[in-house]
Formats: structure tokens, C-alpha cells, sequence
């Protein structure tokens, strides 16, 4: 029987045939050229324009690039080493490769200052941008910002010394006072570093800093792009506990509180910078007492931290508003009072969601740091625009500096952005 | 026998403000009213005290005097004897015009952007995404810049046009890119209705809105006979005339003409000028805003889920019909608030004007008049008054937009 069917059917193969390799249209680079930039004619028109933008910028940009001189000292010399050849002047950036990272007024021998303030912010900054590193740094964090100061402005120790035993104590009259009662332990926090500031400041003489073992540099001195990174890294971090308070009060029950909060925030956020800094630069000083001295960078500072408070406010906002309502009523029906519920339930995971929001204001302040050029500044956009580029040797060479100034905050920026997208994926603890 | 009785009646204690919630939130605000009067009076009273002692006074009396300086871009008749008060209306007018032109390109270059981001095409949606992190990553001041220095430093000045053997020519005869600006041919009316041009621009503009009301009319008329009858009217044609026809016959009323710009002596004249400067504005805050609205309509068309393109398909819905009417009113919901805080961010950041010399209120208002009548407060206070209410203006227009297309939930 089954010997006859086996017979019968005589077209069936008894051996399987060998695996015919896929049609070559239809595997590798072949494959993917069709499906991602050929697959209909628009869509091959829209890879042909592309192509041809890509070869108009790289065919003129490039031999730019590459044929750039590093070594000359004037844009003169650079023309006549480069004989009417296209070609970049890059010994702009290294002439003056100084000026534009301190300005032109920051004292030559001090140059390793700032670069170790730097180095030191890598290492302080580290334990809070990534929270798998030992929670002992945080010391060093704390104690960062003073010895930043001392290493910057320089001058007599006993300024930042006496600054950190001001906020030492406040912390200490917090931990011990703080439990009992939060309002008790604030305001005697703030009571106690008033009184360990004044007494101090009454105990450090005048001269102090005359021959102190780093030597004084005033504000006005400062400038390039580390007066960038300088009012953003401060700002920015002056501008968070700011942000949550405001964020915090204008979410409050009480009036009052609620209406001085909503009337900062919108006030500051319906104007631009811009106005901020001319209050900075010609109007803040008619609010001091009249015998005081407050420089143009601490009042920058105070009107940048003011602007970026209110935006960072209004992200936090929107963090608290995402939380569901159970979440306050579980800390409520806990026993919790408000300052514990915050910091314990509330604050954790309204923080958590808005920290894309907080980057994206982190980055846009620290691009809009480039507007103090405009009253006079001399950070890296004021140094290029100014001293530089209106100085015999250089006048002329716009490209190679914008175009420096443009990559040194790419770099940055993108950084920081990327930077928030891994926080993001790493605190995304909920499964989706 | 016991009797019950009432528990002693509770007394005020002084620890009961702060430890009692009844009276907590009263004690934290009669604390902040304080707080609050003794920095108004501190700061008051330094204020009172500096202006005492440089023999100043605030006084807004500085606006009626003559300003002294010439404005090149002003939309309003200006000369150097006018008042500060006309100088910063020219600087309003000028700030509202890089703002609107801004918003429109902005509006143009995202929506681009956005979409081709999107794009099946690898090297598309690769550049799209360049060039978004480029502009989104890079101050707009330096945008601003050089922009400006390519319309200063590389095109051609206008003594480049003259001659035989001139170096540079006008693009069809009609456009002139110099380093002074564009000159484009510039519209006129040869027998207006109004002796004052700018009225006569005004008709122009009162016909095209009423063109629109009309066009409305017309949709609502359709619909309406469409829900009464099942068919609904072709209005094409009816929608294109009432745009069409009440145009063309003012134009031809009023006699519509060009004027080319030409080259006379060393510059040229006639037509229209766009200033650098307010090119480079306008461009750098276009390209710059663009990028972000480009992220903005991404994530708008992307938080669309993929369901409905399909259950729109399963209906039978054309291609076109699916984005027209299930995809874009979703996405526009979600695209349109931060489309808005955009705008306003295009409005603010025209104040950097003043890097490039373009004439706004904050360079006018806040620049050369500040600088010359040495009123640094008044001025600073116009400023903040006048960004303010055009920022408040924007918002509420924002709201009332939100309100009109939420969702209506039961």
C-alpha cells in the first residue's frame, strides 16, 4: 500500500533542497538603502536634496577646517601664511586661548585657580549627579561651594571659613531643634547664622586680606566663558531650594503666602532677562543702603537666581499637580505634619518627575548666561565681541571665535541633556 | 453618684499659635505680612535715601522731551525732534514686528522640522534631529550674532552693484542682498482711497478679515444644510471667490504698483528696505524657536496613539482624512500650549535686539533714551510694564484657547 502511494507520486522531492540565499535586493546595505532611503520617489527626491545639502556644507566648511593655521600671531600673518587659500585662522583661539576661558583682566599667575576650582566641582558635583557613588562625598559637596569661593575670588580664609560656621550652626540648631518642631528649628537656624555671621564679621579685620595667601581678585575681573560656567553652576544651584519653596507656597493654603508667590513667579516670568539684568546693572543698586558696595557680579547673580527660580518653580509645579491626590492623603492619614509629608512623600517623586523639567531650565539659563554681555560683562561672548575682536591683531576673524563659542556650549549643553535622559531611564522604577 | 461634667473649657496658650493648626497658618502670615512690610520699608527707604542724595526724583516728564536720535526701522513717522514717548512707540512697533514675523517662520521651520523628524527616510530624520540639537544647544545670542555678521561681513556692500563690471547683480532685477539690508520691491497705490497710505493698508485689511468672516459664513451655512440634508454643498468655489474677488477689485480700485529698488549714487533707493539687523533677528530667532517647536509638534503627533490611525483605517478613512480628522485635532491639542510659551519666548527673546542694533523697545526705551536722560528706574519700569501685559496678553489668549478644546469629560 504504501509502497504504491511512494510510486504513484513520483514528483514528490525526497531531499530537502538547499536554502537559495534571499534575493540581493532584499538583504544587507542593499536592503537597507531601499526601505530607509529609497522606497518611493518623494522620499528618494527628499534623499538626494539631503545628500546634496550635506556636500554643500561639508565641501565648503571642511577644506576651511582642515587647511586652518594654529600658529601665527595676527590676522595679517595668518593671510599671508595662507596665500589666498581658503582656510581657517584657528591661532586666534590660541593666541588668545587665555582671555577667552578667564578674561582680560584675571591675574596671569592665578590661571590654576579656577582649573581647580573646576576639577574640585567635578568631584563635589559627582555624588549628587550620580547616586550610586558613596553618599560620604556629599561632605565634600557641602564644603565645595567656600573653598570654590576662596580659590576664585582669593583673599583672606576667614571670609569663607566664617561663612561655612555660619551655615555649620544653622544646620546644627536645625538637627536639634528641626524634630520637635519645624518652624522652631528654621527660624533659629536662620537666627543662629545671622549672629555667627555678625559677630564674625566684626572679629575679621579690614586688612585681612592684604597679604593673604592667595591674592584678591575683585569680580570685575573675572570674565570668558568661566564667568558662564560661574553664574550658571551658582545660579542654578541658588535657584533650586528657591524654586521649591516658591513652588511649595504657591501650592499653599494660605493666602497670603500663595499671592506673594504667584505674583514673583508671574511677574518674573512675563518679562525677559534681559530687563532683570538692566535692574542688575542700573537700578539694583538704588535698593541698597547707600554706603554699601555690592558689586555688579552678586547683584547679576541675585537677579539671574530670581529669573530661573520662578521657571524651576513652575516645573516643580507641575510635579506636585502630577502626584495623585491619594499620595498626600496617605502621608496625611499617616500622622505626617506637612514639613515631614514633603520631605518623606511628596517632594521624591514630584522632584522625580520634574527633572527632565528642571535640566531643560538648567540648560537654557546656563545659555542665557551669555546675556550679560549686553550690560558690559566680559564673559565669552562680550570677551569675543569686545577686546578681541576689536583689537588690531584680530579685527576680522569672526567665524573661528563664534564658532568656537557655539561648540564650547554644545558640548556642554548636549552634555548636561544627555546626561538627564540616562537620569530619567535609571529613576523610571515604574514598569511600562 | 458620679456626674458627668464638661471638660474644662480649653484655654489660649501663647505655644497653642504654633502648635495648634487652627491658628498655625495665621501665625505663618501675619509673620510673612511682617516680613514682607519691613523689606518694602527697608528697601524703600534706601531707595528714597540714593535718590535724595544724587538729587534725583522719579518723574515721567522725560518722555515729552524731543529724543535727539534717528531711528533707521520705524513703522510710524520718526525724526530726531520727536519724543522720547513716539521713540519707544517706534520701539514697540518694531518689537511687535520681529515678534509676529518670528512666530510665523518659527511656526513654518518647526512644523517642517517636526514632521520630517518623523520621516521613514533615515538621512532625513537623522538631519532633522542634527539640526535640532544644534540650535536647541546653542545660545540664541550667538545665533543672533552671527547671523548678523554674515549679513555685515560677507555679502556685498552696495557699491559692489555699480559699474559695468559690477561684482554683484540683483536677483530678477527686483532684489538687491546688500550688507545695509534686502531691498525688495515694495508695494504702493497709485490713486488710494485715503490720501494717508497707512489708512489705505488699514481698508486692505478690514476687506481681507471680512473675507474671512464671510468664508465662515459660508462653512456654517454648509453644515448646517449638510445636517438638514445628508449632502453637503461644493463650497470651493464660493470660498475662493469671497477671498478672491473683494481683493482684486480693491486692488484694481486703488491701482496697485511696485516699486523696484535702484541703484542711485551709492545706495540704493526706493522699494522696500529690511534692515540687517532685523533680518538677523529675525532669522536667528526664527531658525533658534524653530528647533524647539520642531521637538514640540514631534512629541505632539508621537503622543498620539497608534490605535487611532488604525481604527480611523478600519473606518475606511482616506490617508489624507485620517491626519485631517482624527490625527491633527488630537495632536493640535497637545502641540498648541507649548506652541504658545514658544511665542512667548520669541516676544522676550526680542529684546536681544540690542546686541545687534535693531531698534526695539528695549534699545529705544531701554537703551538710548535710558542712557541720555540718565532715568534708569522709569525706564526699566516702562520695559517690565510693557513685556509684561504683552506676556499676560498671550497667556490669557492661551487659556482661552485651553479651555475651548478640552476634552469635555462626563
Amino acid at each position: 500500500m504504501s509502497d504504491q502511494t511512494t510510486n504513484s507520486v513520483a514528483y514528490v522531492a525526497e531531499t530537502m533542497l538547499p536554502e537559495l540565499p534571499p534575493p540581493a535586493r532584499e538583504t544587507g546595505v542593499i536592503k537597507w538603502l531601499r526601505q530607509n532611503l529609497f522606497s518611493n520617489i518623494p522620499n528618494s527626491i527628499l534623499t538626494l536634496v539631503s545628500l546634496w545639502a550635506i556636500y554643500v556644507l561639508l565641501s565648503s566648511t571642511l577644506p576651511w577646517i582642515l587647511n586652518g593655521v594654529w600658529t601665527t600671531s595676527s590676522l595679517n600673518e595668518c593671510r599671508e601664511v595662507l596665500d589666498n587659500k581658503l582656510g581657517a585662522c584657528f591661532s586666534v583661539l590660541t593666541e588668545r586661548w587665555h582671555q577667552l576661558l578667564y578674561g582680560f583682566k584675571y591675574p596671569t599667575d592665578a590661571y590654576w585657580r579656577p582649573n581647580f576650582a573646576l576639577v574640585l566641582l567635578l568631584v563635589a558635583a559627582a555624588p549628587v549627579l550620580f547616586f550610586d557613588l558613596p553618599r560620604k562625598m556629599l561632605a565634600f559637596t557641602a564644603v565645595y561651594p567656600f573653598i570654590a569661593f576662596w580659590l576664585i575670588w582669593g583673599g583672606t580664609i576667614l571670609t569663607p571659613i566664617l561663612a561655612f560656621v555660619g551655615f555649620a550652626a544653622a544646620a546644627v540648631i536645625f538637627q536639634t531643634y528641626g524634630k520637635k518642631s519645624f518652624a522652631i528649628g528654621f527660624f533659629g537656624a536662620i537666627a543662629a547664622a545671622l549672629v555667627v555671621w555678625i559677630v564674625g564679621g566684626a572679629l575679621v579685620p579690614e586688612s585681612a586680606s592684604d597679604n593673604a595667601l592667595l591674592s584678591a581678585v575683585p569680580s570685575r575681573d573675572l570674565g570668558g566663558f568661566m564667568l558662564n560656567l560661574m553664574l550658571g553652576v551658582t545660579c542654578v544651584s541658588l535657584s533650586l531650594p528657591l524654586g521649591i519653596a516658591l513652588a511649595l507656597g504657591r501650592q499653599s493654603d494660605m493666602p497670603l503666602i500663595k499671592w506673594i508667590c504667584v505674583v514673583f513667579i508671574e511677574f518674573v516670568r512675563g518679562v525677559p532677562l534681559i530687563t532683570l539684568l538692566f535692574v542688575a546693572s542700573v537700578m539694583l543698586s538704588y535698593f541698597f543702603p547707600p554706603e554699601s558696595t555690592v558689586d555688579l557680579f552678586l547683584r547679576v547673580v541675585i537677579m539671574i537666581t530670581m529669573f530661573s527660580s520662578a521657571y524651576i518653580a513652575e516645573v516643580i509645579r507641575g510635579g506636585l499637580a502630577a502626584l495623585p491626590k491619594g499620595q498626600y492623603e496617605a502621608a496625611d492619614s499617616l500622622g505626617l505634619d506637612y514639613p515631614q509629608a514633603m520631605r518623606l512623600i511628596i517632594l521624591p517623586q514630584a522632584l522625580k518627575i520634574s527633572i527632565p523639567g528642571i535640566v531643560n531650565v538648567a540648560v537654557g539659563l546656563f545659555k542665557d548666561t551669555t546675556l550679560v554681555s549686553v550690560i558690559s560683562m566680559f564673559d565669552l561672548v562680550g570677551m569675543i565681541r569686545g577686546p578681541i575682536l576689536a583689537s588690531t591683531e584680530w579685527n576680522g576673524v569672526y567665524w573661528e571665535l563664534l564658532g568656537f563659542a557655539a561648540v564650547l556650549f554644545f558640548v556642554v549643553c548636549y552634555g548636561i541633556s544627555q546626561y538627564s535622559q540616562w537620569l530619567e531611564r535609571r529613576l523610571a522604577t515604574d514598569h511600562r | 453618684m458620679s456626674t458627668l461634667s464638661d471638660p474644662p473649657k480649653e484655654s489660649f496658650r501663647l505655644s497653642m499659635l504654633i502648635n495648634d493648626t487652627r491658628y498655625r497658618s495665621l501665625t505663618f502670615q501675619v509673620i510673612a505680612a511682617i516680613v514682607l512690610a519691613l523689606c518694602i520699608w527697608y528697601l524703600g527707604n534706601n531707595l528714597i535715601q540714593n535718590l535724595r542724595a544724587a538729587g534725583l526724583n522719579i518723574s515721567y516728564n522725560f518722555l515729552g522731551d524731543p529724543a535727539g536720535y534717528d531711528i533707521n526701522q520705524r513703522l510710524v513717522d520718526y525724526d530726531s525732534q520727536s519724543s522720547h514717548a513716539r521713540a519707544a512707540l517706534v520701539g514697540v512697533l518694531n518689537t511687535l514686528l520681529v515678534a509676529f514675523l518670528a512666530c510665523v517662520t518659527a511656526t513654518v521651520f518647526g512644523v517642517i522640522a517636526g514632521v520630517l523628524r518623523l520621516s521613514k527616510n533615515w538621512l532625513v530624520s537623522k538631519l532633522m534631529m542634527i539640526y535640532v540639537e544644534i540650535f536647541r544647544n546653542i545660545p540664541v545670542l550667538i545665533w543672533i550674532i552671527i547671523i548678523f555678521t554674515i549679513m555685515t561681513a560677507v555679502l556685498p556692500g552696495p557699491r559692489a552693484f555699480r559699474g559695468d563690471n559690477a561684482t554683484s547683480s540683483m536677483l530678477f532685477d527686483a532684489f538687491a542682498f546688500t550688507n545695509r539690508g534686502i531691498y525688495t520691491p515694495g508695494p504702493y497705490f497709485e490713486n488710494g482711497i485715503f490720501a494717508n497710505a497707512a489708512l489705505n493698508w488699514l481698508l486692505v485689511l478690514v476687506v481681507l478679515v471680512a473675507s474671512f468672516f464671510g468664508a465662515r459664513k459660508i462653512n456654517a451655512w454648509a453644515t448646517a444644510k449638510q445636517e438638514a440634508t445628508g449632502v453637503r454643498p461644493n463650497t470651493r468655489a464660493m470660498i475662493l471667490g469671497v477671498w478672491l474677488i473683494p481683493f482684486v477689485l480693491l486692488m484694481l480700485i486703488m491701482g496697485l504698483a511696485w516699486e523696484f529698488p535702484e541703484l542711485k549714487g551709492f545706495n540704493f533707493s526706493g522699494g522696500l528696505k529690511i534692515g540687517g539687523p532685523l533680518i538677523a533677528l529675525w532669522f536667528a530667532l526664527s531658525i533658534y524657536t524653530g528647533a524647539f517647536i520642531a521637538e514640540n509638534v514631534r512629541a505632539g503627533i508621537q503622543a498620539i496613539s497608534k490605535g487611532q490611525t488604525e481604527a480611523a483605517a478600519a473606518l475606511g478613512l482616506r490617508q489624507g482624512r485620517i491626519m485631517n480628522l482624527v490625527v491633527l485635532p488630537q495632536a493640535l491639542r497637545v502641540i498648541i500650549p507649548p506652541l504658545i510659551s514658544q511665542y512667548l519666548n520669541i516676544t522676550k527673546n526680542s529684546s536681544l535686539a540690542i546686541a545687534v542694533g535693531y531698534a526695539d523697545i528695549t534699545a529705544t526705551l531701554g537703551g538710548i533714551t535710558l542712557n541720555q536722560t540718565g532715568r534708569a528706574i522709569e525706564c526699566v519700569l516702562l520695559l517690565m510694564l510693557f513685556y509684561l501685559t504683552a506676556s499676560l496678553l498671550i497667556s490669557m489668549a492661551m487659556n482661552v484657547y485651553n479651555s475651548s478644546v478640552k476634552l469635555k469629560e462626563r
